[in-house]
């Protein structure tokens, strides 16, 4: 499979950043830049990347399982990520995360039947000044309450 | 010389060479420190944390597996800050075991459960709900049981390093990390079943085996297995005359633990429903079963009219029958029926090969110098298919001493993964492309070179004449198919050879001219298939005796068939593609069987001829005395060990006859006649012959 010309130029300068018989060390930036572009890493992805990596299939398996930001499967257009680590905690982060289910009627890793929103649960964000904090994609957003919550539902239901 | 070290150990001095690893050194010096992860000749993990040890000056205890030795290390391996430590990691391995010992196919063998009996406590502080995960079936022959496994890794690195087959992975986090297969929920790979064997808890299960047995209800049988020519030994765990599992985890015979697909799982073909338990007597047309009086009378009845009317009589051996048998056999032919037309099936130039050497001693390799050599050329062969042990050594001598291997094929091979040259080249025009490496091969002290059968004739002289011009020792390994297709053509199943490769005065008819032949009288053919495909003999006529462990193609045209011992059930020594002698013990019992040593011992009785006592030792020591080559330490025979044996000088005279070399083929899912008639080894899907290529990308 080909990716688009802008991933095969940004693969290309990657994989030569590393020095020779050590390309795989270009495997998890590899697979996060496909997935995003792909949508989730795919058996096809599996595939061409260890095809260009010169690894076997199972090494990629390896690494996949292991990091919880590469998925499999397809996440919503809408990757909602809460904080429930210490100082989001301590701040109402459990309770984001349980309003969060509520309001979107899906659990952790679960998807909206729309396909528009996915829910997890994850560590830390490096944000704890401003917790409780969650990310949308790469977007964070900080001091979250259930009611800033909505509102920021609501504006991204209206942005479809 | 390299630098030695003077450590201490438990108040012991222990001098060692520098780099050695603590664990090592003390299990030198007889100190034994647990471990899981850690597993000799392979790489080190340092994942278990059971080998930690106590060493003076440093903060914090040490994992021994990954401690080189220094000068002056004062190392206490049962001190009580280290058995609390082993006390504690191993609560922390058990959190999530399950503890189902009483149903784990590991329960008496296991190394967790050992180590906790002798380490652990008798309780754990862990209250929580244990993690769970499924087992899972990875193959006929693999299943995995994620709750038990302690991820020591073993499995990977045996499959990885050990056979460059890299079929297993490690994936997932934390409580849920576990092994994982090469194609998603299955596995695709050489099935050789090593992960099963290194497995210290019972996390990796076989399927041949799983809830059978126990390991203290069976009887332990040092075997040869009987399939491919390599000679692994395979240790037979056998139960009231049953085989219940083959594995080599003491290390006895000169494959190490180490079995391939065939040795590991394919024994249940002694135990086939198809086997015969009874003679058979043709009547009527028809094959109908005899008692063994009958049929031992009918026969011997029939050879004594075939001597009397001085009838034309043709005698075909086997590869998979005893040395004893095959020279029983031979003297059979050519005392009893007066003939030298006896043949067998050959798969492998050996005879230019011994002509070419004339007699040099030393000049054929044995399996331990694959692993000592300092290069080694394969010439025409996939020995990971056909030669796993042999492609096994090899690797093992590139992992531990960087030994280089240099490939001539017709094509992909898996020792190109690591080769420092492949080279392509069609199958008999290999020979032309051995100049391309000459510079490469004279840079090394010595060389060992292995050929497959589409190197004969010519192409093993002009082989053998490039070696020779090289300038470095050199030591050769013909290639043959089967358990002892060796064994027989040194015994003298040859119709111009007897044993010890002399040459008789009238030669005998080739294994092609007896099927061709229109005037036979008396054919004898023992465990082999020369009709395998249909093909009949052209003698239609001629009265045919066949001993054999199954009605195959030539059974079937039988006038007498003699229901045959397997190599597994009969005592007596067989001689792998190295030339090497080793013993096989008798292990399971089908009923109603008699070994070919047995079976022609009362034929000849009842003909009245005294062709020696026929049994195994007897006849051993008769091939010791008779057979230029075999006179070799019967202590080392005794104990196990594999004799290597000496090349007969054969007259440059002799023809070869490399027209009747014929290699059947096999990969390391087929094993001829034996192979068909193995369940196991027909399940896998990787079966029937398909060859498990790894990746090469």
């Amino acid at each position: 499979m080909t990716f688009s010309p802008e991933l095969e130029a940004k693969f290309a300068k990657m994989i030569g950043n590393y020095p020779p018989g050590r390309q795989k060390g270009a495997l998890i930036p590899m697979l996060l830049y496909a997935q995003d572009e792909v949508g989730a890493v795919t058996e096809e992805v599996i595939e061409e990347v260890a095809k260009r990596l010169k690894l076997s299939r199972v090494e990629v398996e390896e690494v996949l399982g292991y990091y919880t930001m590469l998925t499999r499967e397809p996440r919503g257009r809408y990757h909602i990520q809460i904080c429930t680590n210490i100082s989001c905690m301590l701040t109402g982060g459990e309770e984001l995360f349980e309003h969060a289910c509520r309001r979107l009627g899906i659990g952790n890793k679960g998807k909206t039947p729309d396909g528009q929103f996915s829910l997890e649960e994850v560590e830390c964000l490096g944000a704890c000044s401003w917790a409780p904090a969650m990310q949308v994609n790469y977007e964070f957003h900080y001091q979250m309450t259930p009611e800033k919550f909505d509102r920021l539902i609501e504006s991204l239901r209206k942005l479809q | 010389m390299a630098n030695m070290v003077t450590i201490t150990i438990n108040g012991r001095q222990i001098t060692v060479p520098a780099g050695t690893l603590v664990i090592e050194a003390a299990k030198q010096a007889g100190i034994d420190i647990p471990a899981f992860c850690y597993y000799e000749g392979f790489s080190v993990q340092a994942a278990c944390r059971m080998c930690l040890v106590e060493v003076e000056k440093m903060p914090k205890l040490q994992p021994s597996c990954a401690l080189p030795a220094a000068e002056g290390m004062v190392i206490h391996t049962e001190s009580p800050k280290v058995v609390e430590a082993r006390k504690s990691m191993l609560e922390f391995l058990l959190t999530n075991h399950p503890l189902d010992c009483p149903v784990c196919d590991k329960g008496g063998e296991c190394e967790l459960q050992d180590m906790t009996f002798r380490y652990g406590l008798g309780e754990s502080r862990f209250l929580e709900i244990k993690h769970h995960a499924d087992e899972k079936q990875w193959s006929p022959l693999v299943f995995y049981d994620p709750a038990r496994c302690i991820l020591c890794y073993r499995c990977i690195r045996v499959c990885d390093e050990g056979l460059g087959v890299g079929a297993l992975g490690l994936s997932y986090r934390g409580v849920s990390a576990e092994i994982i297969p090469n194609r998603g929920d299955h596995l695709e790979c050489d099935e050789c079943g090593w992960c099963i064997d290194v497995c210290p808890v019972g996390a990796l299960t076989s399927g041949t085996y799983r809830y059978r047995s126990r390991p203290w209800e069976m009887n332990y049988v040092p075997a040869v297995c009987t399939h491919c020519s390599n000679g692994c030994k395979t240790t037979l765990s056998v139960r009231n005359g049953e085989i219940i599992r083959a594995n080599n985890r003491d290390r006895s015979g000169i494959n190490g633990e180490f079995l391939c697909v065939k040795g590991r799982f394919a024994f249940d073909f002694v135990h086939s429903g198809e086997r015969l338990q009874t003679p058979l007597i043709r009547k009527d047309g028809r094959l109908e079963p005899a008692s063994w009086s009958e049929a031992l009378k009918a026969a011997a009845a029939r050879v004594r009219a075939s001597i009397e009317r001085n009838g034309k009589a043709a005698v075909i051996g086997s590869t998979r029958t005893t040395n004893e048998e095959n020279y029983y056999l031979q003297k059979f032919a050519r005392q009893v029926l007066r003939t030298n037309n006896i043949d067998h099936h050959r798969s492998g130039d050996v005879i230019t090969l011994l002509q070419a050497l004339g007699g040099r001693e030393g000049a054929l390799a044995t399996v331990q110098d694959l692993y000592t050599c300092d290069a080694a050329l394969v010439v025409g062969a996939d020995l990971s298919q056909q030669h796993p042990l042999l492609a096994v050594q090899l690797r093992a001598n590139w992992r531990h001493h960087q030994s280089p291997v240099f490939v001539i094929s017709a094509g992909p091979v898996r020792e190109d993964q690591y080769a420092a040259r492949s080279i392509r080249a069609e199958a008999g025009t290999e020979a032309d492309r051995l100049e391309e490496l000459r510079a490469d091969l004279q840079a090394r002290r010595n060389l060992v070179i292995l050929y497959g059968p589409s190197m004969k004739g010519e192409a093993v002289r002009r082989l053998v004449a490039f070696g020779d011009s090289l300038g470095i020792p050199v030591k050769y390994v013909c290639l043959v198919d089967y358990a002892n297709s060796r064994g027989a053509l040194d015994m003298g199943l040859l119709p111009h050879l007897a044993p010890g490769y002399r040459p008789v005065e009238i030669p005998g008819m080739t294994l092609d001219a007896m099927l061709e032949a229109p005037d036979l009288d008396l054919v004898w053919v023992v465990g082999a298939n020369p009709l395998e495909g249909g093909r009949r003999f052209v003698s239609r006529d001629a009265f045919m005796i066949v001993n054999e462990l199954f009605l195959t193609e030539t059974a079937q045209q039988a006038d007498i068939v003699f229901p045959a011992m397997s190599l597994y059930e009969k005592n007596g020594t067989v001689t792998n593609v190295c030339g090497e002698v080793q013993r096989t013990k008798a292990g399971p019992k089908v009923m109603g069987t008699k070994s070919d040593l047995e079976i022609l011992g009362l034929i000849a009785a009842q003909l009245g001829f005294d062709l020696g006592v026929p049994l195994p030792d007897r006849v051993f020591e008769e091939i010791r005395r008779e057979v230029p080559g075999y006179n070799v330490p019967l202590a080392l025979i005794a104990t196990g060990g594999a004799a290597p044996t000496k090349p007969p000088a054969v007259p440059a005279e002799v023809d070869a006859q490399p027209e009747l070399v014929r290699s059947s083929g096999d990969t390391l899912f087929t094993s001829g006649t034996l192979g068909k008639y193995s369940k196991k080894l027909g399940e896998v899907i990787e079966a029937p012959g398909r060859l498990y290529q790894v990746l090469v990308p």
